[in-house]
């Protein structure tokens, strides 16, 4: 195995999230009855003519501009010509020579303390096509075309990424920016965002890349993983057995794990792109792209410095609070209420919320438990309300939806003791209870303390201010 | 009975006649004649009479637009809603169109009555109306003869007075053409004056829709319609439209008119060539000057435009499919064999000629050599006008080489057949503005004198050709058999 080495490069389709279609008026919204969201443009019907929705354009160079790419004053839209029945026009519109987005970069961080660089080649704007379901009637094929004409950016990297980590890395880098940039919803499961990766294997140390194979059908990023995975090892087990890998389309399946043939390059279509005559060339001024970069929001990566330079979180947290822009919205939504509790607020964001997030497969903006109510629970163990351990369980109520922290605090009654009287008089009835190892303590068994705090912390039901019953403890066992 | 759109408006305003009566009047000729020339495809009687009695209702309330109530015939190219938009292919013969093009909105918008739908090359594809699922169109001078094409049943419909005025549409020609060979004045206007909404594409960096009249007058008149910024047409013009009527009358005391020495070489009639320095000698008279120019890629235009008409035609004829509308070949055993026989079987031999050769020029390790060298020629080409427009303010020449052939006579020659448009091509390659009127006749058979324009000059190519036809009465004759 380690004498190989993989390279692969990812394109990334992010649908854009403009309200309608790249070409025509028709709403783009997900989930309509079929056809309905289909106008004469989208149906390419004889006589119609497309129509640039400006807003693809301003979006594509948000993304040129977070990736620090090249983008060109003119651009221009080619006709990609191939026949399907889910295509309407015989032809898709997209782009060929002078996409958008020239070249530009990211990085991406596969394991604490890496940091490695992705060379993107470019990002160009398209149509989507509709879809063709099979399997609603018998022996016919249906055509839903309300996707038709719903904008889509592709995004080329280089072949920079060396394992499947590597690339999950990227993928996920990219996702997290289009949302940012509030560009794609990034919703793999609908179709918005989806990758296809171009997988080679090769010798360490050998300079020639080798054939690649196009995976499709990956939605997931588990199943990217796991796609090029066993595609790396299909690639390596042939060669090794005397095959070669021969350039063609792979589809991954997810149910039977494997990927297999879909067409090889002989069948591959010859595209016969040329520009659109229909359309005008994009003339993209300066200052569009000025106006444009100006209106960026903070990314990434300058979210991240500022959470280690401004709010002194350390490398790891920062990165992890910063990976994705709704994590980063919950942690500065909770922040504005605890301002000077950040440490802790990063170690329950990332700690106990993602946890329980985790395991019932949710998503931070869908989290039970808001940001100002995560503030408050944590407010109220530095104001001494209540102690950590409590806090754990007003947590697991909290999000089992019995309210907020004060309210659960009160129901439950739950609120510390710190009345010193009464613990004074809860330690009492514990040593007198207990004369054996007050005899322990006192002959220098330090370790007893730890028993003497546990039993007054069980008469109180844990409400007891674990700071008190220490101090107090310690100047009644004096000898 | 009036017989031009400047006679019917002045007639429907005087209150002389109804839009209803001339309307029937129309229907009847049509009825009488169509069966013979076979312009039509489709004769929308009963939208024509229902539009009429809402223009004579308009008339009678004061509230007229620019054309209302003026009958009128459209290529059947423009999406008409409601109306069957057949292209003149068998692809398209079960087709009504949902939606009305930009140009019969417009006509609509005016207050125009639709009479039918005019026969046409299948898809704009012919010079000689010859290519058509509907069968040819006899040219109302000489049956025997072709009408041109690909706008033919437009041309021989208003020749033969069975329309005061018609719509067309030239990608290389296809109503300078046919004007010429059927003796009537038609106006391709600039690329991005009138909308290609709704128009089914052909070229779509060629195509360019306008109108055949009788005179540069009603020309005027219908292109005003016509013409404007659409939105919907990323290649329309968002430029204001001058007033074409408005311009008429100022004479062409010192215009600069330019004779392009390639224009009248090899390969032009004779016959042809004297009748075109005729007119050029009245131009002379009203005191226009003459010089001699050169347009040196003249030749290159026709390899050129058929390469850059083809490859876009191949793309563009890609929606036939059989797939959502149009014809769809019965039983088809799986995906392959629905493309392959709606297409095989719903197209004609020249559109597959076409579609074939664009979609070659295209391929992988040929586009350099055909397309993208098309392209430079076609800016060479554009370049030879821009400097002739240096010196000239317009440019003058023969619209055909020959006049109306036979029919049949080039049917299994297409190179012969495309050479017809060697003088219109370029002017569609360049993007500008051209007009043919009636200049003479030979052995009976119409010639067409052209006119070419700067950009956006329509007016100043309506102002020449109207001054023309102050002195002359070429526009005014009638096939004798339709007096």
């Amino acid at each position: 195995m380690s004498e190989w080495e993989s390279v692969i490069g990812l394109e990334i389709h992010a649908q854009l999230a403009t309200r309608s279609k790249i070409f025509s008026g028709a709403s783009t919204a997900f989930g309509a009855a079929p056809n309905t969201q289909a106008c004469a443009v989208d149906l390419g019907l004889p006589g119609v003519l497309p129509v640039l929705n400006r807003e693809t354009v301003t979006m594509a160079i948000r993304f040129g501009a977070a990736i620090d790419a090249e983008i060109d004053h003119h651009s221009v839209f080619a006709r990609k010509n191939y026949f399907y029945p889910d295509l309407p026009k015989g032809y898709q519109i997209s782009q060929y020579e002078l996409p958008i987005v020239g070249k530009g970069h990211v990085f991406i961080s596969p394991a604490e303390g890496e940091l490695k660089e992705v060379g993107i080649t470019r990002a160009h704007l398209e149509e989507d096509a509709g879809k063709s379901i099979h399997d609603q009637f018998p022996e016919q094929s249906a055509i839903d075309l309300n996707r038709a004409g719903t904008p889509l950016l592709e995004i080329v990297s280089e072949p920079d990424m060396r394992s499947a980590k590597e690339a999950v890395a990227y993928a996920r880098k990219i996702h997290s920016l289009v949302r940012y940039l509030e560009i794609c919803d990034g919703n793999m499961q609908e179709g918005s965002f989806r990758c296809d990766a171009n997988v080679s294997v090769r010798r360490k140390g050998e300079q020639k890349l080798g054939t690649r194979a196009e995976l499709k059908n990956i939605n997931s990023f588990r199943f990217l993983e796991r796609a090029i995975n066993i595609e790396i090892e299909r690639q390596i087990d042939l060669i090794e057995e005397g095959g070669s890998v021969v350039q063609e389309t792979r589809l991954y399946d997810s149910e039977r794990d494997e990927t297999r043939s879909m067409r090889s390059k002989e069948e591959a279509n010859d595209y016969r792109y040329f520009p659109d005559p229909d359309l005008l060339p994009v003339a993209i001024t300066d200052e569009d792209i000025a106006r444009i970069r100006a209106s960026l929001p903070e990314l990434p990566e300058q979210k991240k410095q500022r959470y280690i330079d401004e709010l002194g979180l350390s490398d790891y947290n920062a990165e992890l609070l910063t990976a994705n822009r709704e994590t980063a919205f919950y942690f500065e939504t909770a922040l504005a209420e605890i301002p000077t509790q950040n440490a802790q607020l990063a170690n329950w964001i990332l700690g106990d919320l993602t946890g329980a997030l985790n395991k019932a497969n949710l998503e931070i903006s869908d989290s039970p438990i808001s940001p100002q109510m995560l503030a408050q629970l944590i407010s109220r163990i530095s104001d001494d309300t209540i102690s950590g351990k409590i806090a754990k369980e007003v947590f697991e109520a909290m999000w089992q939806g019995e309210g907020s922290a004060d309210e659960i605090i009160e129901a439950r009654g739950l609120k510390q003791i710190t009345d010193s009287g009464a613990i004074e008089s809860l330690i009492d009835a514990v040593i007198a209870a207990n004369p054996e190892q007050v005899e322990q303590y006192r002959a220098g068994k330090d370790k007893v303390l730890g028993f003497f705090v546990g039993q007054v912390m069980k008469q109180s039901q844990g409400k007891a201010n674990p700071g008190q019953v220490n101090a107090i403890l310690r100047e009644k066992l004096k000898p | 009975m009036a017989s031009s759109v400047t006679e019917i408006r002045r007639g429907l305003a005087a209150g002389e006649f109804s839009s209803f009566e001339i309307t029937q009047d129309y229907l009847a000729r049509i009825a009488q004649h169509n069966p013979a020339l076979n312009c039509f495809i489709s004769v929308t009687e009963e939208v024509a009479l229902a539009q009429a009695r809402a223009a004579d209702a308009a008339l009678a309330q004061g509230d007229a637009g620019a054309l209302t109530g003026v009958p009128l015939a459209h290529k059947d190219l423009f999406c008409t809603d409601g109306v069957k938009t057949s292209c003149g292919s068998r692809m398209l013969d079960n087709f009504i169109a949902p939606y009305d093009a930009a140009v019969i909105e417009n006509f609509l918008r005016d207050g125009a009555v639709m009479l039918g739908k005019t026969n046409m090359d299948e898809f704009a594809m012919g010079s000689s109306n010859e290519n058509s699922w509907y069968g040819s169109v006899a040219n109302p001078w000489n049956s025997a003869h072709v009408p041109g094409g690909s706008s033919g049943g437009s041309a021989a419909a208003v020749a033969a007075g069975l329309a005061p005025g018609a719509t067309g549409t030239d990608t290389g020609g296809s109503i300078r053409q046919p004007a010429a060979l059927c003796g009537v004045t038609g106006i391709k206007p600039t690329y991005g004056r009138v909308s290609r909404y709704g128009m089914i594409a052909y070229g779509s960096s060629l195509d360019q829709g306008g109108p055949f009249a009788r005179s540069a007058e009603d020309c005027a008149l219908l292109l005003q319609t016509m013409s404007g910024f659409d939105r919907r047409d990323s290649t329309s013009a968002e430029q204001a439209v001058p007033d074409y009527c408005g311009a008429l009358g100022r004479g062409i005391e010192g215009l600069k008119i330019g004779l392009p020495k390639e224009y009248f070489a090899e390969g032009l009639d004779d016959r042809i060539a004297t009748v075109i320095e005729a007119a050029v000698a009245e131009l002379r008279k009203l005191g226009a000057e003459i010089r001699d120019i050169s347009l040196p890629n003249t030749g290159l235009s026709i390899p050129t435009y058929y390469v850059i008409a083809m490859a876009e035609c191949s793309s563009n004829l890609s929606r036939f499919d059989g797939v959502r509308f149009g014809y769809r070949c019965d039983n088809p055993v799986d995906l392959e064999d629905l493309y392959k026989r709606s297409r095989g079987e719903g197209f004609g031999a020249e559109v597959k000629r076409r579609i074939m050769i664009g979609t070659y020029a295209l391929s992988a390790g040929y586009y350099d050599a055909y397309y993208l060298k098309a392209q430079q020629l076609r800016r060479m080409i554009k370049q030879d006008f821009q400097q002739a427009f240096d010196s000239v303010d317009l440019i003058l020449g023969p619209t055909t080489p020959e006049t109306a052939f036979k029919l049949g006579a080039k049917t299994d020659d297409p190179v012969s057949m495309y050479l017809q448009d060697i003088y219109t091509i370029s002017l569609n390659l360049a993007g500008l503005p051209g007009m043919s009127l009636p200049a003479g006749f030979i052995d009976g058979l119409p010639v067409g004198m052209q006119l070419i324009g700067n950009y956006f000059d329509e007016a100043g190519l309506l102002n020449a050709a109207y001054s023309y036809q102050q002195v002359s009465d070429w526009h005014l004759q009638v096939p004798e058999a339709f007096q």
